[in-house]
């Protein structure tokens, strides 16, 4: 038996699948001010009759750190940042307290300017003055070469818990957004320790001894005590948990336009040759872009609830959603009002909902069958413009090659696939917008729960191997390692890989589940003076997000 | 993050798999550690601040500029195509009112090609700028700019292709001729007769810091935009001035290249050379990003920066001074000095070897620009290489009259194909091209 459990903003969908099977679904509504006991209750209720030790393991996605974050109900951080010279730094300040500290590392990663050890003590002084357990210390260029910031961490380690080091939340360049991601991994931590204590100590009372492992945005999974180390991967996994539940009820190896159409908003997404579309950097959470890898999703203020005005003699769709249809009592005419005029729905007060595309037509001179389905028509027509517009920036961004410039892959969806309440109404009008097939499968209701449980455990690494310095360096991994002045990149794609499924394996990945790629490889020949000084590596290899194990039952309509 | 206070349009295109070999300074490696600065950096994640992807430019938008060699194809890699894409992407950006300012991070550079292009000269084959501006000119209409070249080698080519236009003004400081490749660049080389005082050099002594170049951007070329009142003003921004720079002598800084942007506040800047790649680039781009975007550079500093070591000796800064007004008052008297020089002419005749460095080859070439009372007149080309070669090009100008068409187009149907060994026509009126 496979448990997953997301969490989203309202409800609580708890799945067991066994055999590519779903064997039990519930739904609970979230109480926001104890979601542990939320959990709780629908873990209890889903399993009430099940053989507890069957359980081969169990996974969550959560809104744990997500809610902190965007609820502001974070622990103080105080942030030692080194920023050497470039930009301005005043908009770095993201901490409760921030102290700049001066010394400086370049893009080889050669110490240029030594650390001040008296300025990071006196840093260290006022955050305990300010009462501050939380650190994040983040230097420039720290991928390239750690030494600063693991030296600054040793010296907060026996006053602060935690202290985040910037290079090991992410491998990638952009200093901004590893200060952004380090001050909100020291942010949560509390929050979301706090939560994964009372799991385990739950889990413990109760007997069940199954690994529990927490969904990321990227739509793989990492186990509790990677997730405890960092606790900032584990934000806006819902997005990423509909993704995989989509892909799970509906398998295709094709480019893919996958929606998720609820009562507000819309998310969408894109696989191309089955494989998910990632944000370039990371994800963007409140107000700070990070380097947090996520699903590339873009949600649009879309849904069947969302209420529609007459705006210059056009219908005007969302993007706000003013309170339930109009056949369920509420105040504005909605797409699920349409639905119901047109028979397409069952459910609701027939006036009503006759009344609401009355108000509508009476301003457009139009039937109320005719508003109606102009209303689903305009909705369809919105998701094209939408989709059109995110295809076009996916397929302009920045390229670095003339190779990719001249024949480089661009997303061209051959398919479409919807999961969500107005699924099948709107089938048939994005098939004639798009022109393309769509489809939906019938248990689109659980999609989130099913795509948490059967997501695998991801990784990415991003590695450097620099000949003329002699160093391999991957730095989420806190690898630095000596090279030869002969390492060629064969060498470092085997060992990339190698290390890859290592990390994979301590993040809780069963053998027979990896699967292992290289993403993105180069090698630049470096030349100092008229002569070759070394080969300059440069590697990305993932663990490609997938499924546990196929899901065999539900009908695709 | 922040906003910019321009919307600036970044086309950065390193062309990591692209090299003249793989020891030249033109290789895969040149603009690796300026993308690690730029991502580090968080760049891209600056409101106001978009990135673009070059286009593939097409042989007619050569054809406009050059009289390539045999022809188009033969003397271009597709890296060049989209060098000069690249440019025309960044250009297009701010025509269409996307962005405010643009500047194009693309390779190979270009400034060195000059109107007749046998092959590679100063990693040159055809010339970015140009063939950018005369595409932009084409599709969106005449416009009156200004060319300040602001690479450490004197932009021959450019020179050379806008050397008898006056709406065009070109602006190069550089590395006296006499201490640099490609060797010219003299005061005296002051345009042909209908462009005579639009072509303005500036050639600067061995050892020239950040106070000698700011000082002829003040005392020269900024008095001299603002009478010429351009609609553009284009950055030809080499980064070979800097002090790093391994192939040339002078002084100037990453903050220097900064503080230049943003005093000449160009519309649009487009790499040229600049091979201190590890020292020097990633420090240079940085600055003159942050400057476009009107964002603080004061924090902008290579690793090795020593303020007391690149300060300017005072004979340099003499020196400069003097330099300056000289050229100041030569533009001053361009009229007095035209008419002087050009008293009763009907053609203009000059003739020049050149050398392409890079690929060897030696061309002899006889230019002869029309003296006309209606238009710039037209102007042809004769040239031979050692490799064989014996071109005849004639060129009718933009703003040709209709008697400069007619025998433009006259010359090229009754020139004897037997004399040449290629015979062209650019009638840039009609924007077409005959071979
Ligand atoms: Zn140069
Ligand atoms: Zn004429």
């Amino acid at each position: 038996m496979i448990v997953g459990l997301d969490m989203g903003g309202t409800h609580i969908d708890g799945v067991i699948v066994e055999d590519g099977k779903i064997i039990n679904t519930v739904k609970k509504p979230t109480n926001r001010d104890n979601l542990f006991e939320s959990i709780w209750t629908t873990l209890e209720e889903l399993l009430s009759g099940y053989d507890k030790s069957n359980i081969r393991r169990i996974n969550l996605s959560t809104t744990v750190s997500t809610n902190a974050i965007v609820e502001g109900k974070t622990s103080p951080v105080g942030m030692i940042i080194q920023s050497g010279p470039g930009l301005p730094t005043d908009f770095l300040a993201c901490g409760d307290e921030n102290v700049f500290i001066s010394g400086y590392i370049d893009h080889r990663g050669t110490v240029v300017k030594e650390l001040d050890l008296e300025e990071v003590e006196r840093g260290l002084k006022l955050f305990k003055e300010k009462g501050i357990e939380s650190c994040g210390v983040v230097t420039k260029f720290s991928t390239r070469n750690p030494s600063h910031e693991l030296v600054i961490k040793e010296m907060a380690e026996k006053d602060f818990n935690p202290v985040t080091m910037g290079h090991s939340m992410s491998g990638k360049l952009n200093f901004p957004r590893r200060v952004y991601t380090s001050y909100l991994n020291s942010a949560v931590y509390d929050t979301f320790n706090e939560f994964a204590d009372n799991i385990k100590k739950s889990m413990e009372r109760e007997g069940i001894d199954a690994p529990l492992f927490v969904l990321k945005a990227d739509g793989g999974t990492m186990n509790l005590s990677t997730a405890e180390e960092k606790p900032v991967e584990t934000i806006l996994s819902g997005p990423a948990a509909s993704f995989m539940g989509i892909n799970a009820m509906l398998k295709t190896d094709r480019d893919a336009l996958l929606l998720d159409i609820g009562g507000t908003t819309t998310d969408i997404f894109f696989l191309a040759d089955g494989i998910p579309l990632f944000e370039p950097l990371g994800i963007k959470i409140d107000r700070y872009k990070t380097l947090v890898r996520a699903i590339y999703s873009y949600s649009i203020g879309l849904g069947g609830d969302s209420s529609i005005k007459v705006e210059d003699g056009k219908l005007k769709i969302g993007p706000k959603r003013e309170g339930r249809p109009y056949a369920f009592g509420g105040p504005m005419p909605t797409p699920t009002d349409a639905m119901i005029v047109l028979d397409l729905i069952e459910d609701g007060d027939r006036d009503k909902a006759h009344k609401a595309m009355d108000i509508l037509g009476k301003e457009l001179g139009l039937s109320i069958e005719d508003v109606a389905k102009k209303v689903l028509d305009t909705m369809g027509g919105i998701i094209k413009h939408e989709v059109d517009g995110l295809l076009y920036e996916i397929n302009s961004h920045p390229v670095y090659t003339v190779e990719e410039l001249l024949y480089g892959k661009e997303v061209q969806p051959e398919v479409i696939n919807i999961i969500g309440g107005p699924a099948k109404v709107l089938k048939p009008i994005l098939e004639e917008k798009f022109k393309l097939p769509c489809h939906y499968p019938e248990n689109y209701h659980i999609a989130n729960a099913v795509g948490a449980a059967l997501a695998k455990t991801t990784t990415e690494i991003t590695m450097v191997a620099d000949t003329a310095r002699g160093i391999l360096s991957v730095p989420e991994l806190e690898v630095y390692e000596k090279i030869s002045r002969h390492y060629t990149l064969d060498s470092a794609r085997d060992r990339a890989l190698q290390l890859l499924e290592e990390s994979a394996l301590s993040l809780g990945a069963k053998e027979d589940e990896l699967e292992l790629e290289v993403t993105e490889e180069s090698v630049f020949n470096m030349v100092r003076g008229f002569f070759t000084s070394g080969q300059n590596i440069r590697i990305k290899a993932q663990v490609k997000p997938g499924l546990i194990q196929e899901l065999r039952s539900d009908r695709v309509v | 993050m922040f906003k910019a206070k321009n919307r600036l349009g970044l086309v950065f295109f390193p062309a990591f798999d692209w090299a003249i070999s793989s020891t030249h300074p033109e290789r895969e490696e040149r603009l690796l550690y300026t993308q690690d600065q730029i991502f580090e950096e968080g760049i891209e994640d600056i409101d106001g601040i978009h990135f673009y992807n070059p286009i593939v430019a097409e042989e007619r938008d050569i054809e406009r500029v050059h009289f390539c060699v045999p022809d188009v194809k033969t003397r271009l890699t597709k890296s060049h195509f989209i060098s000069v894409g690249g440019a025309i992407r960044a250009f297009k950006s701010i025509m269409d009112g996307e962005v405010d300012k643009a500047f194009a991070l693309v390779r190979p550079p270009g400034h060195h090609a000059h109107r007749v292009v046998y092959g590679d000269r100063g990693f040159c084959v055809v010339n970015v700028e140009a063939v950018m501006l005369e595409k932009i000119r084409q599709e969106y209409g005449d416009l009156r700019v200004a060319i300040v070249d602001t690479d450490c080698h004197h932009g021959d080519g450019t020179q050379d292709i806008y050397w008898n236009d006056k709406d065009t003004l070109f602006i190069s400081f550089h590395q006296d001729g006499r201490t640099l490749y490609p060797g010219t660049g003299f005061m005296d080389e002051f345009g042909g007769p209908s462009g005579y005082g639009y072509n303005i050099n500036i050639p600067l002594p061995p050892g020239t810091g950040n106070e000698g170049f700011l000082y002829v951007l003040d005392n020269v070329v900024l008095p001299i935009l603002d009478e010429y009142k351009p609609d553009i003003i284009i950055n030809s921004a080499g980064q070979d001035n800097h002090y790093t720079d391994p192939i040339t002598n002078m002084n100037f800084t990453a903050k220097g290249y900064a503080e230049l942007n943003h005093r000449l506040d160009p519309d649009i800047a487009v790499l040229e050379g600049g091979y201190s790649i590890e020292g020097a680039l990633p420090y240079i781009n940085l600055g003159i990003i942050l400057a476009m975007a009107g964002i603080d550079y004061s924090h902008v500093m290579e690793p090795d920066y020593d303020e007391e070591k690149l300060r300017q000796p005072m004979d340099i800064t003499e020196y400069i001074k003097e330099l300056s007004d000289t050229v100041y008052d030569r533009w001053k008297n361009r009229y007095e000095l035209s008419r002087h020089n050009l008293k009763d002419t009907d053609v203009v005749e000059r003739s020049r070897q050149i050398f392409y460095d890079t690929d060897r080859i030696l061309e002899e070439q006889t230019q002869r620009f029309r003296v006309c009372r209606h238009c710039s007149g037209l102007n042809t080309v004769e040239s031979r290489s050692s490799t064989g070669y014996n071109i005849f090009g004639i060129t009718i100008p933009r703003d040709a009259c209709s008697k400069c068409i007619d025998d433009g187009h006259k010359l090229y149907k009754n020139t004897p194909s037997g004399r040449y060994s290629n015979i062209y026509l650019q009638d840039r009126v009609n924007d077409e091209f005959f071979k």
